[in-house]
């Protein structure tokens, strides 16, 4: 064998590798039922116990006040064939007064009637955060189990490396937010009448962006990292202030200043704001146009930060 | 075939792994890197296999540079690493096949070379079983398996035969005879158990502290120690050095655990001339032994005998660990 036909005889392609390596995690995965159910039930189980728990429309229903039939207003100089001095009011009217302004409330806050709808399409960015931060971990597991040296050894493209984790990732993402979602409009989600199953697409479209984006920061961050505890670390540090410094659980406008400042550059408050927008709110383009495009710039730089990264240290 | 100048490998600015050796291997001979663990045997693997990059010096592979062509070197070799690499969750068919992906190899070719080389390394029957269910053995069949399916003109063999039984040792030894025989492949190979850089090897470059100590062929190795070895231990506490040193042909006398390692030409005719010498002086003799150089003989006379606190790294640890584990499982 002359050395040309050795060399013609590989032809490797960055899409065959990222494809050949893209499907061994997921057939990794597939393969373990047990782990499938856990990572849907997560977030099944917050949006189940906060978005059930936390009430917030309850409280401003009318079985949550006690009135008298009868409410006088002193001051007033009429006398009332009861007797007392001033002005009485019938309370089931101020009752429905009360709910009324308490839906309008929610309304104004919420953009929807109740929390639970709110808060369950939240969870889909909860699903995007835990999924891709298994991105970090799976890329030091290969590198102990001698795997990656394995896979650098061989021609395939440094990014078809990269990439087959960040896609692995963005993949379960997607299927484990289809499952949320049905599960939460079979509790009771309420879609917006501006929604067709074509909204779908585009929440499929934005959980991928920040999908992309999301993984590529944990991968920059475990690629020389042989030690499990510091992706680890590095994961639960970030998770808790990302999810609450954005509008996964409230909105942010009623937040202090300096918390708005960080839910504004906070990429999960713009895929949940675009899921939200394409499911439970009236769609409103201009709001979803800016979701998309902080989205779209958010995956390119990282992925491409990613990249760069992993041309660099992926070789030590 | 791999050459090898002044390669060296600094890691974190101060753990010198690699320090400037330099080799060449020649086409169609087993070329093995015998040394103690943490000698730097598979940091000088990972540089020509291109998953290191070298702090300084250079290699070549087919006369490819392995920083600037490594795509081209990457092509052209096969990699056995000292770890189980083979995905636990996929079939032994379906890893194969996962690294012709990687190489690019066409569909159809891939297909009938990954059904010959599982029925080379005898996994057929298992072709279809998850790699989980595998043995130690089957393992590293399968990894030998994974090594070959582009071809390769050269083959790294990473301490093929670490941890496996001495059935499965003999029967890995015949693959890689084969490759050479048959295939007139090249093989580059570490470890560090003499018998197997003996029976296997053309040239054997014994490593130590990150430096090669000395290179040849097995026997031109064991020529080299100039004679046979004489261990004598001696009654008597005082040091008898010197009493053995004027005996005629012998070369060198070492003293080491409690006894004398005596270099000598012709020992069956110099023994007795030294226990006679050491009578007259009124010592005893209480034990001798006589030996004709191995490779053992060689190894130490290079390495020392000394134990060895090296300091490995964390992960070379537990990846050993995990992988002895896995070995052991079935």
């Amino acid at each position: 064998m002359s050395e040309a036909e050795i060399v013609n005889e590989c032809q490797p392609s960055f899409a065959r590798g990222l494809w050949a390596l893209t499907r061994r995690e997921l057939k990794k995965w597939l393969n373990d039922p047990v782990m499938l159910v856990m990572f849907v039930l997560q977030p099944l189980i917050w949006m189940g116990l906060l978005g059930k728990s936390m009430n917030i429309g309850g409280l401003f229903s009318t079985s949550n006040i006690n009135l008298p039939q009868q409410i006088p207003i002193p001051g007033s100089a009429i006398l009332y064939p009861s007797g007392l001095p001033g002005v009485v009011l019938d309370g089931a009217v101020i009752l429905q007064m009360f709910a009324e302004m308490g839906s309008s409330i929610m309304q104004n806050t919420f953009g929807v009637a109740d929390y639970f709808s709110f808060m369950a399409v939240g969870m889909v960015s909860m699903i995007v955060i835990t999924t891709t931060m298994f991105s970090g971990m799976s890329i030091v597991w290969d590198r102990r189990l001698g795997f990656l040296d394995k896979v650098i050894s061989t021609p395939v493209s440094r990014a078809a490396i990269i990439f087959s984790k960040i896609l692995n990732a963005t993949f379960r993402a997607m299927f484990q937010a289809t499952v949320i979602l049905a599960l939460a409009y079979l509790l009771g989600l309420k879609l917006s009448s501006t929604f067709t199953p074509l909204n779908l697409l585009g929440v499929y479209a934005a959980i991928f962006l920040l999908g992309v984006g999301l993984s590529s920061v944990f991968i920059a961050f475990s690629i020389r990292s042989t030690r499990m505890e510091r992706p680890m670390q590095f994961v639960s540090l970030i998770t808790m202030p990302l999810m609450f410094a954005s509008n996964t659980f409230f909105p942010t406008k009623l937040m202090p200043d300096w918390m708005q400042a960080i839910a504004r550059v906070n990429p999960l408050t713009y895929l949940t704001d675009a899921v939200r927008q394409l499911t439970i709110l009236p769609t409103d383009s201009s709001a979803l146009l800016v979701d998309f495009t902080y989205l779209g710039l958010f995956a390119a730089v990282l992925a491409t930060a990613g990249i760069v990264l992993a041309w660099k240290y992926l070789t030590r | 075939m791999i050459k090898a100048e002044n390669l060296t490998k600094v890691f974190n600015r101060n753990l010198v792994a690699v320090d400037h050796i330099t080799f060449s291997v020649r086409e169609g001979e087993v070329f093995g890197f015998l040394g103690p663990n943490g000698a730097g045997k598979t940091t000088t693997i990972n540089m020509l296999i291109t998953v290191l990059k070298p702090t300084e010096g250079a290699a070549s592979v087919l006369g490819f540079d392995v920083v600037k062509q490594a795509n081209e070197v990457r092509k052209v070799i096969g990699v056995v690493p000292q770890e189980y690499t083979a995905d636990e969750d996929l079939t032994g068919y379906e890893n194969i096949m996962l690294c012709a992906d990687l190489y690019g190899i066409p569909r159809d070719v891939a297909k009938q070379r990954a059904l010959e080389l599982l029925e080379l390394v005898e996994l057929s029957d298992f072709k279809d079983k998850r790699v989980e269910t595998y043995s130690g053995g089957m393992r590293r069949r399968l990894e030998l398996a994974c090594g070959l399916i582009n071809r390769p003109k050269v083959l790294f063999l990473d301490e093929p035969t670490l941890g496996l039984d001495v059935q499965t040792r003999a029967a890995t030894w015949e693959y890689i005879r084969r490759l050479k025989n048959e295939y007139g492949m090249t093989l580059f190979m570490t470890t560090h158990y003499l018998e197997e850089a003996d029976v296997l090897c053309d040239r054997i470059a014994i490593i130590d502290h990150g430096k090669i100590v000395v290179t040849g062929s097995p026997s031109e190795l064991k020529d080299s120690l100039g004679g046979d070895i004489i261990t004598i231990t001696v009654k008597e506490n005082a040091d008898v050095t010197s009493v053995i040193q004027s005996v005629e042909n012998v070369k060198e006398v070492r003293k080491e655990n409690g006894a004398y390692r005596v270099k000598a030409a012709n020992g069956e005719v110099t023994a007795p001339i030294i226990i006679e010498a050491l009578r007259k002086k009124g010592y005893t003799v209480t034990r001798l032994s006589l030996t004709e150089p191995t490779l053992n003989e060689v190894y130490l006379e290079y390495t020392g005998r000394a134990f060895r606190n090296t300091e490995e790294s964390r992960m070379e640890f537990m990846a050993q660990r995990f992988q002895l584990w896995r070995a052991r499982r079935r």
